[in-house]
């Protein structure tokens, strides 16, 4: 008897997590715009709420055009399930919210997004929840850092501004021997070019605003459980495994066992702080994710032949992309990013801040804007923009220099591309 | 809550309930390689609902002390000591697959116990594949796979699970990566060595119910209707979308089946 295979990830892109509408007919997903459903009688009323059956009751805690979204995801990182949330932002506050109390602690790596940055480092700090960041480069950065109250260890696929390369294996592996987990910020990697949870991550989320939405039309989050966390067997997490008043007394690990990460983060999390996705938002998310194998490929091919014609002009003092051989964690990305390494990376101009305005400002195909991994190319110069009231020095604490760009690469024709970036690199030489 | 059975602990879930001597029981018993969260929303149902939830986990499996249990008898009678350790005289027993065969060996063997017996996703007799039973025994991830694959619809990986936001593959790859080594192997020999089907449902006389899934891939349902015609007065349910993981794949149908059933 032939072994029996799971569909490819083409097709769980576009199908997984939905079959056609059984009312209607309808092949693409419908958009329940609908707040609440009723219930057939009193008794389904009280057994939805008290979760004796499965369904839908609040469209804050599930909706049926969401579900789609969160199932399909679940599907592509091969996880138990997944919640999707009004951000990227709020997913990472939901992994943290679900984790850990005041007076908890959380191992970061220093090369993040600005935004999980402020999160971790100034406001949850404010509610009592300290963080540590260390450079992600050593794992053993990650194990030194570690208190007895630790209850995370956090890091992005991708690093941000650099692009460093998360050793997966090796810091799983120092949270697991510490009974953490790990959570990793997946967003500039997509499902497509890696999987971490096959790397030994036990939490991901992302942005899905960016490659999965990929079309820049719509702000999301989706948080996704591995559910290969053994939360009893850690012991640091009464949050899961032991009576909760919060919640009629339910031990969340009794009750579901894999899936009591994601039964406490749905029932209390989305419950309580309410940072759901719309049904609208799901649709177009799912729009772009039913692409996403094909787009992929296309912002790789572009920005390898980007990155390539950047490091041959003379106007470009260097380059940071891991496919190239200087990049410190090149040996790292073939290794868990044989598909490519994104199509987001920085490179830095010769000349400051007066040339990347000059740059900037010449270009006409790349949009200059705070966003990246949407479908068109994208350009911003951090210190003219994000970062300008900083002084070079300070610039050069946060990785970035005064000529730092950084550049989204869609999927506009790459010669235009090229093309374009030409213009702005002779203006940025006058 | 934990027991104690044979000197080792033995876990059920009860939905956060004490249990009450005084009221008629459930015990749910889980297939191959699972625990008691397989029949998570149907027994939290029952709990709440004026009954001793006993969702159980054999030995070696979820919360429950190992060894596993070698045969589908040892098993059964190990069900009996667990109501003896809970202080429990009688129960219905509601089984799914490889816990379906256990239910029967329960009902036949210790008939003055049983008050009715539900089978869930059941056929006999119920023979593995060697090719799993190989992979199971070498513990191979492929193993896993067919666990997974067989045990849902075909049209599982591409439709919509029930439970908002969860994928039934994942979730079920995710509870058997918990499982020690040799457990599925145990499990599945016992399933496919069992042959006592015909001497129990020729003993039984309690109410059976059968719950059988129309795209079972695992236990197909014809082997279910074929099986229930040997057991006198038994019923037949069968869920047209469902596969083999019926609790997972169609929970409404298959709570309505058992609240029709045990409240009968």
């Amino acid at each position: 008897m032939a072994a029996p295979k799971y569909p490819g990830f083409d097709t769980l892109a576009l199908h997984a997590g939905q079959s056609p509408d059984a009312t209607t007919g309808a092949r693409a997903v419908p958009i329940y715009a609908t707040t609440s459903y009723v219930f057939r009688d009193s008794e389904h009323a009280a057994s939805l709420f008290n979760m004796e059956r499965a369904g839908h009751v609040y469209s804050r805690i599930s909706n049926p055009t969401v579900a789609v979204l969160e199932e399909r995801m679940a599907a592509l990182e091969g996880g138990v399930g997944a919640i999707a949330t009004a951000s990227g932002q709020a997913a990472l506050h939901l992994a943290v919210a679900t984790l850990m109390d005041a007076g908890s602690h959380i191992v970061a790596s220093n090369s993040l997004y600005g935004g999980s940055h402020n999160l971790l480092g100034y406001t949850l700090k404010r509610f009592g929840i300290d963080t540590t960041f260390v450079s992600p480069g050593t794992p053993e950065n990650f194990r030194r850092a570690i208190r007895p109250e630790t209850r995370l260890l956090f890091g992005e696929t991708l690093g941000n501004p650099g692009l460093e390369v998360l050793d997966i294996p090796a810091v799983a592996q120092v949270a697991h021997e510490a009974g953490l987990p790990l959570l990793v910020d997946a967003t500039f990697t997509t499902p497509y070019l890696m999987q971490p949870f096959a790397h030994g991550a036990d939490l991901l989320y992302h942005s899905a605003t960016k490659f999965l939405g990929g079309h820049g039309v719509a702000i999301g989050g989706v948080l996704v459980d591995s559910g290969r966390f053994d939360w009893e067997k850690s012991g640091k997490f009464p949050q899961l495994t032991a009576p909760y008043a919060g919640f009629h007394d339910m031990d969340f690990e009794e009750e579901s066992g894999t899936r009591a990460f994601l039964l406490r983060a749905r029932r209390e999390g989305l419950r309580d702080f309410g940072a759901c996705m719309a049904p609208m938002t799901a649709f177009h998310i799912l729009q772009g994710i039913e692409t996403l194998h094909v787009r992929m490929p296309r912002h790789v091919a572009s920005t390898r032949k980007i990155v390539n014609f950047l490091q041959s002009n003379s106007a470009v003092a260097k380059v940071l992309y891991p496919e190239l051989p200087e990049h410190p964690d090149h040996a790292l990305a073939k290794k868990l990013l044989p598909k490519g390494c994104g199509a987001v990376f920085p490179f830095d101009l010769r000349d400051g801040r007066e040339a990347g305005k000059r740059f900037i400002e010449s270009l006409r195909v790349f949009s200059h804007l705070a966003n990246v991994g949407d479908a068109k190319s994208l350009v911003i110069h951090p210190a003219s923009t994000t970062h300008y009231r900083m002084t070079d020095a300070d610039l050069a604490k946060a990785g970035i220099g005064p000529g730092t760009v950084r550049l989204s690469i869609g999927l506009e024709d790459a010669e235009d591309l090229i093309e374009d970036l030409a213009r702005g690199l002779r203006a940025a030489r006058k | 809550m934990n027991l104690s059975v044979d000197g080792r602990q033995a876990f059920a879930y009860t939905a956060a309930h004490t249990l009450d001597p005084a009221k008629p029981t459930v015990v749910f018993a889980h297939g191959a390689g699972l625990d008691h969260s397989w029949f998570g929303l149907q027994s939290r149902y029952f709990g709440y609902h004026g009954r001793n939830a006993l969702a159980l986990d054999f030995p070696g499996h979820g919360r429950s002390a190992g060894p596993a249990l070698a045969t589908i008898q040892e098993m059964a009678d190990w069900v009996m000591r667990l109501l003896d350790a809970a202080k429990l005289d009688k129960a219905s027993v509601a089984g799914h697959s490889m816990g379906a065969l256990v239910a029967l060996e329960c009902a036949a063997r210790h008939a003055q116990r049983v008050e009715r017996i539900a089978l869930l996703g059941v056929a006999y007799p119920m023979k593995v594949s060697d090719a799993f039973r190989d992979a199971a025994k070498e513990n191979r991830q492929e193993a896993y796979d067919m666990e997974t694959i067989w045990g849902h619809a075909p049209q599982v990986p591409l439709g919509g699970n029930p439970n908002p936001g969860m994928w039934m593959h994942g979730d079920t790859l995710a509870r058997l990566a918990r499982l020690a080594p040799g457990v599925l192997y145990n499990d599945l020999k016992a399933c496919h060595e069992y042959a006592g089907g015909e001497a129990a449902a020729a003993k039984v006389k309690c109410p059976v119910l059968f719950v059988l899934g129309r795209r079972d891939q695992m236990t197909p349902a014809k082997g279910g209707v074929a099986f229930a015609k040997t057991v006198a007065g038994a019923q037949v349910v069968q869920l047209a979308p469902s596969g083999h993981s019926l609790m997972a794949e169609s929970p409404d149908a298959v709570l309505d089946a058992l609240i029709g059933f045990l409240r009968a």
